[in-house]
């Protein structure tokens, strides 16, 4: 085992050598930059054995690593913002020709006007394309998280790529303590990907030709039922990762003090790390709040929402983006996953943080309590709330 | 070099049951390449003609291992798909880029360039129908002045873009022209890329009679004329030097040359041009050929 201290983009780096990946293309985009850096210099050092293949566009990066896990090979990329967003078309071929391609994705707000910070829209904004995706909180379990992630995708009974998501300069630019295990554990807890089929002159087959309405359906249901395949495996990854190497994640949500609260704060990434202070804070002054962590945000951890919602009279979600016309990404979803269900909490969105605007636990707290007064009143103020937005 | 075509092998890896029109130029070229490499390739083809030729899930008529991908992107699936290979460790199977010439002029170029500068080792293959033909003929950057398509319905205004030395930019270590109309030719340049290692570009001249409106059993003697006429030359540029080929090679002389029209006016797309218009054409093209001389002689580009 080796202590390190360093950003999150360089443990990304140092998570795809431990995953020993065979074949990389990636694209330069900030704030990423620092990972296919890292990783060009780990190639070239020859620490890493890999082929890296430096495209002209993000585009290109998706184009190729499909062509190369098609070749039979584990495949790394990252990118973020307005590079994953040029890659939108090629997400979709991703996931419908099941290559589990894993991708951290740098998030970071998209233009106009040019900003470079934190924010989920650019992630969010692909949640249809048929990618897992993981939120982060902290360095180490990005680190852990790529490892898990390569073990999840190339399941056979999942074969989907994967987007493992930290925030711009909050995680990828910070330095944090991570633990990185030696690489004989983690080559038996991740053994050398074996895939299902390549293209082999010796078995030749046609992948990803024409289909037509006769067995269109066929093959999005079976996404779907990998995606419901990859529910169930992956708190049981993060359980066998604990076992093996001492850090879990908290599976599909990462639970803090929910167990008695009537409070329940909902997040995603780093807001979640935030959060456990501000939860802290205020039970001390008395007030039965809990946070929860969305990790996995596809597939939508439905089942544990609505588990939290049995003894919780309130969810105050807080989204770092928004799906314009109608509320934040998270809000939508938890509603959705409450629909059809008794007793149901109240819900109120916050939307904070967009284009990098510091969520700090003060900030949390004023959520926090806002939202206990509308839960003593028994109701709402307000659907969505715009925090700390200037008049 | 194959002398005969009596040396092909009999073997068909383009098997019966395939959808295309009948009389299309790309097809016999593809038979041609299953003829040329056999079935050890792995081909890469982009939404194109080729894409839906071999009919439909679970049914193909491609005896060799396909990976269909996205309309801009073969050039960089194929980088990928060398890079896995090389990681494997397998060295004996050529990775084919197939495409169209939308695929490739237009919106693939892009990747297509990537992968060229990058020196990926594997051979591009644009088959081209002046049009995209998979979509009903609409123009593409390979569409030439006057003809007609469903988006230029009074014929095309621009030029042709000269797609072989736009990679000849790229100083990639070969470049060949070829038409099936010309077997021999277009098979030996095949196998000759296969030997020769980085970014090999094939540019297939690929008769269409659903987009150019003639005969369907004309499609070889189209692909003639346009070779004779010089509206369609056969050459090769290897490490930078170029070479006309057998039969363009005898036909630097203006004289030995047929007159264009006697292309264009069998074919339905070039029905609405003027005398001016083929005066024009006809012009265009003794001054490609003037340089076609020019390059013979000094060997280079």
């Amino acid at each position: 085992m080796q202590n390190v201290i360093d950003t999150a983009n360089h443990i990304v780096a140092y998570a795809a050598k431990a995953a020993r990946v065979q074949v990389i293309a990636a694209y330069p985009i900030t704030p990423q930059t620092s990972i296919v850096e890292r990783i060009a210099e780990l190639v070239e050092s020859g620490e890493l054995n890999a082929e890296y293949i430096r495209v002209e566009s993000e585009h290109s990066a998706m184009s190729a690593c499909m062509g190369a896990a098609a070749g039979g090979v584990r495949t790394f990329t990252a990118t973020s913002s307005h590079g994953l967003v040029l890659m939108h078309e090629a997400l979709h071929w991703a996931s419908g020709s099941r290559l589990p391609i894993v991708m951290p994705v740098v998030n970071r707000a998209l233009g106009p006007g040019w900003n470079i910070w934190a924010d989920f829209t650019d992630s969010m904004s692909q949640r249809d394309t048929g990618w897992i995706q993981f939120y982060c909180a902290e360095n180490q379990e990005v680190f852990d998280t790529i490892i898990q992630v390569y073990k999840l995708c190339e399941n056979e009974r999942v074969l989907l790529p994967a987007m493992v998501c930290l925030e711009g300069f909050i995680l990828s630019h910070t330095y944090m303590p991570v633990e990185i295990p030696d690489q004989e554990k983690i080559d038996d807890f991740l053994p050398p990907y074996k895939p299902k089929w390549f293209l082999d002159v010796n078995k030749p087959i046609s992948h990803a030709n024409i289909v037509s309405p006769e067995w269109y359906m066929e093959f999005r249901y079976m996404i779907q039922e990998a995606m419901e395949n990859a529910k169930q495996l992956i708190p049981e990854i993060d359980k066998e990762y604990g076992k093996y190497f001492g850090f879990e994640h908290g599976g599909l949500i990462d639970k803090y003090k929910c167990e008695d609260a009537d409070l329940i704060l909902l997040t995603m990434g780093t807001i979640g790390s935030e959060a456990k202070i501000a939860v802290d804070n205020l039970r001390k002054e008395g007030l039965k709040v809990g946070t929860a962590r969305v990790r996995v945000f596809r597939p939508f951890p439905r089942e544990e929402i609505r588990k939290l919602a049995e003894n919780a009279q309130m969810f105050a979600v807080i989204d770092r983006g928004i799906s314009f016309g109608m509320e934040g990404f998270l809000a939508e979803e938890t509603k959705a996953s409450l629909s059809n269900q008794k007793d149901q909490p109240l819900i109120a969105g916050f939307i904070a943080g967009l284009g990098g605007r510091d969520v700090t636990f003060k900030t949390i707290e004023k959520i926090a309590k806002k939202s206990s007064e509308w839960m003593r009143a028994g109701k709402v103020g307000k659907e969505t709330v715009w925090v700390d937005l200037r008049k | 070099m194959m002398e005969s075509i009596k040396e092909l092998s009999k073997e068909e890896y383009l098997l019966k049951g395939h959808i295309a029109c009948a009389g299309c130029g790309l097809t016999i070229s593809l038979r041609l390449l299953f003829k040329a490499l056999g079935n050890k390739l792995v081909m890469v083809v982009p939404a194109c003609c080729t894409s839906v030729i071999p009919g439909p899930y679970p049914y193909t008529s491609f005896a060799v291992p396909v990976q269909n991908i996205i309309f801009e992107a073969t050039g960089a699936t194929a980088s990928g798909v060398v890079a896995a290979f090389r990681q494997r460790g397998i060295k004996d199977v050529p990775v084919v880029g197939w495409a169209g010439d939308g695929g490739t002029f237009d919106i693939g170029i892009q990747a297509l360039s990537g992968a060229a500068e990058r020196e990926t080792n594997f051979i591009y293959i644009c088959y081209d129908n002046e049009a995209y033909g998979n979509t009903g003929i609409q123009r593409s950057g390979a569409t030439p002045y006057g003809a007609w398509t469903t988006t230029t319905p009074t014929g095309k205004k621009e030029r042709k873009k000269d797609m072989p030395f736009i990679m000849a930019a790229h100083r990639i270590p070969y470049i060949a022209t070829a038409c099936p109309s010309y077997p021999m030719d277009f098979i030996n340049k095949i196998r000759k890329a296969k030997e020769i290692k980085g970014t090999k570009f094939i540019h297939i001249l690929a008769p269409c009679p659903t987009g150019w409106r003639y005969d369907t059993s004309k499609t070889v003697e189209i692909g003639r004329l346009a070779v004779q006429t010089g509206m369609w030359a056969l050459f090769e540029i290897e490490y930078g030097k170029f070479k006309l080929n057998s039969p363009s090679d005898r036909l630097i002389d203006k004289a030995k040359r047929k007159p264009v029209k006697e292309y264009l006016s069998l074919q339905g797309r070039f029905r609405k041009l003027t005398e001016d218009d083929i005066e024009k054409i006809q012009r265009w093209v003794d001054e490609d050929w003037e340089r076609y001389r020019k390059l013979a002689l000094n060997q280079y580009v």
